[in-house]
């Protein structure tokens, strides 16, 4: 799948504004005040920076609102929904922790929300039967690990966050090991695309078009092997270096700052593999 | 509503005969005139005659090898395009409603000013049926030629897809397989009819006619035989000489 740049930061930076909402809104960051102001803030602009973001993505996104309408059956619409109410909730929750009235209900309330808006933004990709990678339950149970543990380390939740990001390590691992299988195991081929399979092995002899076009620029995208593995190396070694600062070190606000970092550094690059990786079954009928 | 129905009434689509298609692409074309002229936006191309060119098409024929275990390779023209299908899921995951299946007759369609091009449907579909189309920003395919199947202003023989009145070869038919006696019914049931991909449940109503099975007896055999006779007599004493030399 094609890593559209607009995607990626949209689920990163959302992502990491719905954790610390769904932190924040738990109560487990005790602050008050103009500190409380700040952290709402962080959040819904985190938030908002990337459902702008993803506005780029779109044709026409002067319709956008259209999107809100299809609840009943879409995983996308549902996502535009819940995310306005979370951070509606979440904001009002924010705001009168800074005139000083705690309303622990509905901090759970957008809690709940937040963690129910990750979720759905994973099941867009996970309920892809097209993407055999991506057709899975640790496709939001990954999304959920990448966004509690960013929300924890903004939060300021370092002694959760060390459990989370081991947590994330293991889930991130098991995604990757079951995504290597997974295209085969999804039983499409090129004879069961072209239905010829009964009559013998099919091989591409002639491309429809000689130029490019929508289909295989969006979803028969292709990158070198090489390149994943030294990608993977990289996510990889960041989780570890983030795992043992956060295990080894004492917490501090430099510290913590070079951990929100890694983790940035670390969701991005794995969200690029997350797509960039990602093979869409219309590529068995480009021998792709 | 991007629900889809439980049933339609008809379930119109196309049966296309691969072991007669001749790969001319003759259907792309047609498709491509009568699309960008009529229903929705345009089918745009970008940078045609430059370096870099590219269009929304709503058909496109692929030419696969497909090698036997036993048996010289053949080569299998294949026209893809949007299946019609009954479960589509290029319409449930529709955020705005703009992709839809009509109850009356099951094809799928994109209400283009519902439309914010999003590509989610284009990601659901396995078959690439969709396009988003690079200038007008939705999504685009085939309409099973709506405005041509029901037009009164057509003379009656053209009221079928543009695709299938085109073909030279005979190879792409029209019809209604809800009607177990409608061409595209009889043809499928006859020809084995190919369902694509059935593993992903679409359940698609476009049905591909398998190549028949080929002559597997070479009729030109028994003259091309050029296996060595041992000739004897004079013959034979000028053949020996003659491969001494």
């Amino acid at each position: 799948m094609h890593p559209a740049k607009s995607i990626i930061l949209f689920t990163t930076l959302s992502g990491l504004g719905f954790g610390l909402m769904a932190v924040f809104g738990l109560g487990l960051t005790a602050v008050s005040g103009l500190t409380a102001l700040i952290f709402t803030l962080m959040a819904l602009g985190l938030a908002g920076a990337g459902l702008l973001a993803s506005l780029f993505h779109l044709g026409n996104p002067q319709r956008f609102v259209k999107a809100l309408t299809q609840v009943r059956t879409s995983w996308l619409s549902r996502e535009g929904v819940l995310s306005l109410l979370t951070m509606a909730a979440f904001g009002s929750y924010g705001g009168l922790l800074f005139l000083g009235i705690r309303l622990d209900l509905l901090g759970y309330l957008s809690s709940i929300f937040a963690l129910a808006t990750i979720f759905a933004t994973a099941m867009i990709y996970a309920q892809l039967r097209t993407v055999p990678r991506w057709n899975s339950w640790l496709t939001p149970a990954l999304f959920m690990a990448y966004a509690i543990c960013g929300g924890l380390l903004l939060g300021a939740q370092l002694e959760l966050a060390k459990w989370a990001s081991l947590a994330l390590f293991v889930l991130q691992i098991a995604h990757w090991m079951r995504g290597r299988t997974a295209l085969t195991a999804s039983g499409s081929s090129a004879e069961t695309a072209t239905g010829l399979g009964s009559i013998g092995t099919v091989r591409l002899l002639e491309s429809p078009h000689t130029a490019r076009n929508y289909v295989t620029t969006e979803m028969a995208f292709r990158v070198a092997r090489a390149r994943v593995g030294q990608l993977k190396l990289a996510v990889i070694v960041m989780m570890i270096a983030q795992s043992m600062l956060l295990f080894v070190f004492t917490a501090n606000h430099m510290m913590a700052a070079l951990v929100i970092a890694l983790h940035m550094a670390m969701t991005l690059t794995s969200r690029w593999l997350f797509f960039a990786e990602s093979e869409h079954v219309v590529s068995l009928y480009y021998n792709k | 509503m991007t629900s889809l129905p439980t049933q339609t009434e008809r379930r119109l689509g196309l049966a296309i005969d691969l072991d007669t298609c001749v790969g001319c692409h003759a259907c792309v074309i047609s498709c491509k005139e009568w699309n960008t002229s009529q229903y929705g936006a345009p089918l745009s191309d970008t940078d045609p005659y430059g370096s870099d060119p590219g269009g929304t098409f709503l058909n496109r024929v692929h030419s696969f090898e497909i090698t036997p275990k036993s048996a010289p390779p053949q080569v299998v023209h294949f026209p893809r395009s949007c299946l019609h299908c009954e479960d589509a899921p290029c319409v449930t995951v529709c955020p705005t409603g703009a992709s839809y299946k009509r109850v009356e007759d099951g094809i799928v369609l994109v209400n283009e000013s519902d439309c914010i091009g999003c590509g989610l449907c284009a990601w659901a579909c396995p078959y690439g049926a969709r396009e988003m189309d690079a200038v007008a920003g939705v999504m685009k395919k085939c309409t099973l030629c709506v405005d041509r199947i029901y037009n009164e202003n057509l003379p009656e023989e053209d009221r079928e897809p543009s695709c299938v009145r085109t073909c030279p070869a005979g190879a792409r038919h029209f019809g209604d397989y809800a009607d177990p006696d409608s061409n595209v019914s009889k043809l499928s049931a006859e020809r084995g009819g190919i369902e694509l991909m059935p593993e992903l449940g679409t359940k698609p109503v476009n049905r591909y006619l398998p190549p028949r099975p080929r002559d597997q007896i070479d009729l030109l055999a028994p003259l091309l035989d050029v296996a060595p006779s041992n000739p004897t007599g004079v013959l034979g004493w000028v053949e020996r000489m003659m491969e001494r030399l």
